[in-house]
């Protein structure tokens, strides 16, 4: 090799006469290695290509696009072009005038000759709904008779629906007249435009989200934290445990781990009912009286509950897995060097300790703060989180873009914690079971 | 801790029991909300608690009814098949492309790894809500929302990160030697993955599949926006039980999930054994 390598370059004994190495059909075997090489690179990239392009495909584009609707905004443009040219020099205050109104005859006209399928006036009407209550009303009234209108068209609009007299709807289809809009953000982010266009707080009783976004994380801190607390003792007594006896308690741990996620939100609701088993128990021993029922479920305790016990295996796998790595001679150590027994776990042990809680820690965390069935069920009002209000525009509102925009921003908050779990322990160190 | 030292003092040995308790407490709250529908799905009452005639062992207060109930409803015997097909069509899909991209990721000569290996494993990180509502987009835009396909391409993707962990850990401890060897000795790449590689990473591809066909069948996020009413699965149809009107039906489904779930964990146990074994670790 190092032969090979000397050949192309000159050397001091230049008067001999270069010997290239040469494979038996004659290439350099430089070359030769050289294509070796890359036929191998091609193999093993070709081995993973498939599944790849796949991945691309069906997960990544797909999420990509579902990002890009959160800030995509085609309605008004396409609907309302002349419009949107004559309201170019509009000053934004008062009602715009007839050359406005006419353009937006115009519009509405050459929407009429489109086949049905591509008429634009009613995606419109919904996209400027989300802005300005009563705007899709007054989009499809008018519709219905625009065809009658006769110039002077401003007054026959402004006969038509009082709504083209405010001087709100102008600011939002001119504010919306762009292929690009940073709306679904600003609404998902509790914040409206005023009238000089500012993006303001909303008022105290229509601010959603934000608090939303508010409780989806403390209830994910809490249910972390007490599944730190519930999953440290049980990891600990594992680890001190024979091998035979923590492989029998392992079971324990791991047969949750793999018991269908509706099976074990269903035998929530089963104990936690007000005619359910733990109710009846607390009545019959006589702690409660019959009409003193707890309410444990269809509220923030029941998810919580449900939530722990769903994701406690989570804590307690990467726990165990670093407890087991730790020498007990350490604590023997400490003793013997006149530490008392909480002196010897707070200093000695505990540290150690603390990669396999900040693993599980994020990963219980990571897991509970997109989750979405267990609140949908047992949740209620107070314990749904932001999962859900995502799924109840996607299907309910059917107001896409805010879904979209208070997915991609859960999105990047869960990315963001991933890849400080990453920097912390190390994705493969994941472990299954 | 493991046993008291004969020397220990009264508060360690109230600790050492306290501590006990705690734990299996602990166990308990694990265990028993999943083992107690066993019995309650035999209860002869549609009611959620144990019955007088139960708890006094009365026959009368004992039944199979919710089981006649599951056997004889089609909707659940459809989900039943639904949840097969489809979970046995993705981890098929999943094992496939999976163990591939493994062996080709595990080669020292792969580029960017680190990208890739992201992009791979991110089914399992992107929370589940959003996964679904990318491909309900963009399966309605391409005509495959509520058919069998996209539900099983769905599933596939969730189910790809398994495979693709699990085979690459069994691949760490492979002795690439003998795949030289068998190189040298004549045979064909095929062959050499067929009678050498492929017997050796089947534990962890067994195991890895098990994940994918466990996360499919368990799913229930993605087939709510993507599936319609004919690739209904089980999660499915215990969602509709549950919001609509709540039956013991759904405690003899869960029971029956309970032991298949017994059943998944004690294969993958065995068969970490026994990889281990063949790796040569301890048997743990």
């Amino acid at each position: 090799m190092a032969q090979a390598d000397a050949g192309g370059i000159p050397t001091a004994s230049e008067h001999e006469p270069r010997r290239k190495l040469v494979t038996a059909d004659g290439t350099p075997l430089k070359r030769a290695l050289q294509r070796a090489e890359r036929r191998r690179v091609l193999a093993a990239f070709g081995l993973v290509a498939p599944l790849l392009i796949f991945l691309l495909t069906v997960f990544i584009f797909p999420i990509g696009q579902m990002m890009w609707r959160s800030v995509d905004n085609p309605q008004v443009v396409n609907a309302l072009p002349n419009t949107l040219q004559a309201l170019r020099g509009w000053d934004g205050q008062d009602v715009p005038g007839e050359a406005v109104f006419a353009a937006l005859h115009a519009d509405y006209m050459a929407d009429q000759d489109r086949p049905r399928r591509e008429q634009a006036m009613g995606p419109l009407g919904i996209r400027l709904n989300y802005e300005l209550s009563a705007a899709r009303g007054a989009i499809s009234r008018t519709g219905r008779n625009v065809d009658t209108f006769e110039a002077p068209f401003r007054e026959a609009f402004l006969d038509a629906h009082r709504l083209w007299g405010d001087p709100a709807l102008w600011r939002v289809i001119q504010r919306e007249g762009r292929p690009l809009t940073a709306a679904y953000y600003v609404a998902a982010l509790d914040r409206e435009y005023d009238a000089d266009g500012n993006i303001v707080q909303r008022d105290e009783n229509r601010r959603i989200y934000v608090s939303l976004y508010g409780r989806t994380l403390a209830l994910s801190l809490g249910i972390t934290f007490l599944t730190f607390l519930l999953g440290f003792p049980i990891a600990y007594y594992m680890s001190i445990l024979p091998m035979r006896q923590a492989n029998l308690l392992m079971i324990c741990v791991l047969l949750p781990f793999w018991t269908s996620l509706l099976v074990r939100t269903t035998a929530w609701i089963v104990l936690l009912q007000q005619q359910g088993v733990i109710n009846t128990l607390l009545v019959s021993v006589g702690i409660i009286g019959d009409d003193g029922r707890l309410s444990l479920i269809y509220n923030m305790t029941g998810t919580i509950i449900a939530m722990t016990h769903i994701l406690l295996p989570f804590m307690v796998l990467p726990l165990y897995s670093v407890m087991r790595t730790i020498p007990p001679s350490y604590m023997r150590a400490a003793k013997s060097l006149g530490a008392t027994p909480t002196t010897a776990f707070r200093r000695v042990y505990f540290p150690q300790t603390l990669p396999g809680i900040g693993a599980g820690a994020v990963l219980v965390f990571i897991i509970s703060i997109g989750y979405y069935i267990t609140p949908a069920l047992v949740g209620g009002q107070s314990g749904r989180m932001i999962s859900n209000e995502i799924a109840r525009h996607m299907q309910q509102s059917l107001n896409w873009g805010l879904a979209a925009a208070l997915g991609t921003m859960l999105l990047v908050g869960v990315l963001i914690l991933y890849w400080a779990y990453n920097k912390l322990v190390g994705a493969d160190t994941l472990k299954l079971g | 801790m493991r046993t008291l030292p004969p020397y220990a003092t009264t508060g360690e040995r109230i600790w050492f029991y306290t501590f006990r308790v705690i734990c299996f407490a602990i166990f308990f709250f694990l265990l028993a909300p999943i083992l107690i529908m066993i019995p309650l799905s035999f209860n002869a009452q549609p009611f959620f608690t144990f019955t007088r005639e139960m708890l006094t062992l009365n026959p009368d207060g004992w039944s199979l009814r919710w089981y006649q109930d599951l056997f004889g409803s089609d909707s659940w015997m459809r989900s039943i098949r639904n949840s097969f097909l489809i979970g046995i069509a993705a981890t098929i899909l999943a094992t496939t492309l999976g163990t591939l991209a493994a062996l080709g990721l595990s080669r020292s000569q792969m580029p960017f790894k680190g990208l890739i290996m992201g992009i791979l494993i991110s089914p399992m990180i992107v929370p589940l809500i959003i996964s679904a509502a990318g491909m309900f987009f963009f399966f309605s835009s391409i005509n495959i929302a509520q058919t069998f396909t996209g539900v099983i391409l769905a599933h596939t993707a969730l189910g790809v990160p398994f495979v693709v962990i699990t085979v690459t850990a069994t691949l760490v401890g492979f002795d690439h030697s003998l795949t030289r060897a068998a190189a040298n000795l004549g045979a064909s790449p095929t062959r050499t993955f067929f009678k050498i590689t492929m017997p050796l990473i089947l534990p962890g591809v067994i195991s890895g599949a098990l994940f994918a066909f466990i996360t499919s069948f368990d799913e229930i996020v993605i087939v709510l926006f993507v599936a319609g009413v004919e690739q209904r699965t089980i999660p499915r149809e215990m969602w509709s039980g549950i919001r609509e009107q709540i039956s013991p039906t759904i405690l003899a489904v869960a029971s029956i999930l309970v032991l298949v779930s017994i059943a998944l964990l004690t294969t993958v146990e065995l068969l970490r054994r026994r990889s281990e074994r063949m790796r040569g670790l301890s048997p743990g």
